[in-house]
């Protein structure tokens, strides 16, 4: 199992080849699409680039959970309600939610993934 | 009307490779202002023939099913311009194949000197994921059976490519 510092590094290598940012923008608080401009397309190719470098399998909407931000169960008047947000900690329990709960807007949730999410999102994976 | 940006395939390995060529000609009308009295063909289009070879070489691996939409052109290089009288020659590799999208590499060389280079990303898109459907089946038989895809083209082991029955 690599340590926390090699899972960033090739993480970062994943996210400069995929969204040609600078290694320098790449630090762990950076927010993937406010500070990196990553755009939906982008989350596919970044998926390749972890499968390839980390060899681990990432499933559809793991990363990206649109089904549940676009579904009227998980969304009231365009916030994630508390079934919503239960789904978003079961399924992404890799990403802190502390600051989306503040304010659970859809449109806020693209800001909400950063790069050490990544980071635990692989090594989540790599344990498993 | 539709932008052919490759003439024919040469070579066609069904989810490797794919060689297809690209004949410049000062009667295409597109070269006439671009720029006038020196012609030359635009990079912007022969990553257009260098999406169409990769493209097909995808889509076929996956028997046509999903639309296959050229999604991003990453490490783009280009090292001198082609121009009327060049025969372009697309070389296209499959770096990474799923069912949702496909990581090509491909190179475009002027007789023996590399002329470009590009890593071509396709997302596999299916109906309802915003894409229109690109191609009526036999349209795009017409364009397979132009680019001699039944001609050259092997599968995995060896075989010729079936032409499907559409």
């Amino acid at each position: 199992m690599p340590s926390r510092d090699e899972i960033f590094e090739k993480v970062k290598g994943a996210l400069v080849e995929a969204l040609g940012v600078d290694e320098d923008e790449v630090s762990p608080t950076a927010t993937m699409v406010g500070d990196l401009g990553a755009e939906s397309i982008d989350f596919l190719d970044i998926v390749f680039r972890l499968e390839k470098a980390f060899g681990i399998k990432i499933q559809r909407g793991e990363l990206f959970p649109e089904d549940v931000l676009s579904s009227t169960e998980f969304v009231t008047n365009g916030k994630v309600n508390e079934a919503g947000l239960n789904e978003l900690k079961t399924r992404m329990p890799f990403i802190d939610l502390t600051k989306f709960e503040a304010n659970p807007s859809v449109q806020n949730f693209p800001n909400t993934l950063t790069v050490e999410d990544m980071v635990r999102y692989v090594a989540t994976k790599l344990a498993a | 009307m539709r932008w052919f940006w490759i003439d024919r395939f040469n070579e066609f390995v069904r989810g490797k490779s794919a060689t297809a060529v690209k004949n410049v000609s000062l009667a295409e009308e597109h070269l006439h202002d671009h720029f006038p009295g020196a012609a030359l063909m635009p990079n912007s289009l022969i990553v257009e023939g260098m999406a169409q070879t990769a493209g097909l070489l995808v889509a076929e691996a996956i028997d046509y099913n999903r639309r296959v939409v050229l999604a991003k052109v990453a490490a783009a290089e280009f090292h001198f311009d082609a121009v009327p009288g060049d025969t372009i020659v697309f070389k296209a590799e499959v770096l990474d194949l799923k069912p949702t999208g496909s990581l090509t590499k491909v190179r475009s060389t002027v007789g023996d000197r590399l002329q470009g280079e590009a890593e071509l990303f396709f997302a596999h898109l299916e109906p309802g994921e915003g894409v229109p459907k690109l191609f009526e089946p036999d349209e795009l038989l017409r364009w397979l059976d132009q680019m001699h895809i039944y001609d050259v083209g092997r599968d995995e082991t060896g075989q010729p490519l079936v032409r499907p029955d559409w």
